[in-house]
């Protein structure tokens, strides 16, 4: 019986033969804190008795979740970690080089066959780098910070076959809600997503990073594609390593395989309260919108802007919209000022914020009030996400949100 | 003890909205537990009461500020049909015991449950329900108050250790 790619990063950095349902504990390659999960971790390790964390090259802390700091709180939690970080020799990313995940992806901290956990739920997303990536809680972390290793589950693997081309101004983003509509919200709980197929192999990385980011959408603890040329150019620049070969065996052992076509696939928009809620753009379309935002680990990135960018041509905003641009790191923002997106972007009446997760964290800016609708490329519509609970929140793609922002409702962005 | 019934899948964005993460006390966050989707649970959640839910219960973010404000609230046990992964962990790591039991569908809110996890059995309104059995590694994380108290006696921590569930 051969192995999954999930298998066999296990195998690789554990020994022997592991297969899904062992119970393992693993070493961990590396390590993420952000300031929201961050300083309870920091806390957890000190009451383990950890005194020196287990490797501080391997540990990564950056903060985004509200930055700059936006309550004398916030700013209290950054300082602690700073402190933290200068006591432990951990290269701190601090405020100003964007949303966790990017960072960790644009810095090389991922590489195929690694095993490394996030202290936030969408780790899973660098899983578009051929690593095992998950998500774990504070204490969970705090056990890393000390001990470098952690008790892992290995789970089945559900492979996600995608084949054919996607119509203009369809992509990753339609294609990955399409799948949580499929799989549902809690259809790959425990389980790996092994995203593969010919629409994949074609899929750059922004594309690959949107989907493993969304996995967890349907339970999963992890998302993955098998690194190939296009993971190893990527890296290239990144990470000093040889390309190693990393994939699922043809006999590998699925609890489950699913086929999806692309082809005929419409834009997608997954409407409130629920992720698995996707619906094609056209069941939703005139929904009046009162905010708009673009940006998040889910589609932030340069690709996305640009996609924005060109179905929103050299129209105007809608007046009634509050549209709310937010790359995803430092190094996006910098890609989409030189290539004149952002001046593109405040003459048509956006408003453009430095890298941070933004409206999607739900606490530090651009809330909604009750009643409120947005439109938003993030990864999470539930209820009160992105401020009140009795606010609306749908998700899609950064084409259907620069679309809808134009008209100031919902709208299919092949329309425009 | 008060069943406090929910339905499918309870994100941790309900459970403790995002505007509250800066607390990390239980106590707390406890004041905040559901706050607009459930605003009688903080003000009357007594200790020892109960968390019956459907699918699914605590999907989303990894946030832990969820399970503590659960616990800072007085609860001690959750059972629903499901949990989302990463909530299952950190609820044990906090000593908090998920509890999974197939047919919650029929429990109604405010019924008087007791919890006999050792019998693998809950009790509610007289009528019994089988839970599913918890593994011993679980127990011991939770009776040692959580990972904390686990990892303090831990002296080293053996990698690549393998054991079959």
């Amino acid at each position: 019986m051969g192995a999954t790619i999930v298998e066999k990063i296990f195998s690789g950095r554990c020994g022997g033969t592991i297969s899904a349902g062992d119970v393992v504990m693993a070493p961990v390659d590396g390590a993420m804190i952000h300031d929201i999960t961050g300083p309870l971790a920091i806390q957890k390790f000190y009451e383990m008795g950890g005194d020196r964390v287990f490797d501080p090259r391997r540990i990564i802390m950056l903060f985004d979740h509200q930055v700059p700091a936006d309550s004398i709180e916030a700013a209290k939690n950054h300082v602690y970690m700073r402190k933290f970080a200068a006591e432990q020799d951990i290269h701190n990313y601090d405020v100003c080089e964007g949303v966790c995940h990017q960072v960790v992806m644009e810095n090389g901290h991922a590489a195929p066959g690694e095993i490394i956990v996030g202290a936030d739920s969408h780790t899973c997303m660098y899983g578009a780098a051929g690593a095992f990536a998950t998500g774990i809680g504070s204490t969970d972390m705090g056990f890393v910070l000390k001990f470098g290793a952690l008790y892992f589950r290995v789970p089945e693997s559900i492979k996600a076959e995608v084949t054919g081309k996607f119509q203009p101004r369809v992509g990753a983003k339609d294609l990955i809600l399409s799948i949580a509509a499929d799989i549902g919200a809690d259809g790959a709980t425990y389980k790996a997503i092994e995203f593969c197929g010919d629409t994949i192999r074609n899929l750059a990385m922004p594309g690959r990073m949107t989907c493993c980011n969304m996995a967890i959408e349907m339970g999963a603890k992890a998302g993955i594609v098998a690194p190939d040329a296009i993971t190893w150019e990527y890296l290239k620049s990144r990470r000093q390593m040889k390309p190693i070969a990393l994939a699922s065996d043809p006999d590998a052992s699925y609890s489950e395989r699913r086929s999806y076509d692309v082809r005929r696939l419409e834009p997608q928009v997954a409407t409130p309260h629920n992720v698995d809620q996707g619906v094609p753009v056209g069941k939703v379309a005139g929904t009046p919108v009162n905010q708009v935002f673009i940006g998040s680990c889910t589609n932030g990135r340069f690709e996305d802007f640009a996609e924005a960018a060109e179905v929103l041509g050299d129209r105007k905003f809608s007046d009634k919209v509050r549209v709310i641009v937010i790359p995803s790191s430092r190094d996006e923002y910098l890609k989409i000022l030189r290539a004149g997106l952002i001046e593109k972007f405040v003459t048509a009446g956006a408003l453009v914020e430095a890298p941070s997760c933004g409206p999607c964290m739900g606490g530090s800016f651009g809330l909604l009030a009750p009643g409120e609708v947005s439109l938003s490329t993030s990864n999470r519509n539930f209820r009160g996400r992105q401020g009140s609970t009795e606010a609306f929140v749908y998700l899609c793609s950064p084409a259907t949100a620069a679309a809808s922002a134009v008209a100031g409702e919902i709208t299919d962005p092949r329309e425009v | 003890m008060r069943v406090w019934k929910f339905g499918d899948d309870i994100d941790t964005d309900a459970i403790i909205p995002g505007r509250f993460l800066t607390i990390y006390d239980e106590k707390e966050l406890a004041k905040h537990a559901f706050e607009g989707t459930r605003d009688d649970f903080s003000k009357l959640a007594k200790d020892g009461d109960v968390i019956v839910a459907g699918r699914n219960f605590g999907c989303g973010s990894s946030r832990e500020h969820a399970p503590l404000a659960l616990k800072g609230a007085g609860v001690r046990y959750i059972v629903a049909q499901s949990f989302a992964r990463i909530f299952f962990r950190n609820s044990i790591n906090v000593g908090l015991l998920p509890l999974v039991c197939p047919d919650t569908g029929a429990i109604r809110d405010g019924s008087f449950i007791v919890v006999m996890e050792r019998e693998g059995k809950i009790v509610v309104d007289g009528k019994e329900y089988r839970i599913e059995p918890v593994p011993e590694f679980m127990y011991n994380i939770v009776e040692a108050a959580g990972l904390v108290g686990y990892a303090k006696q831990l002296k080293e921590v053996l990698v690549c250790t393998k054991s079959r569930r």
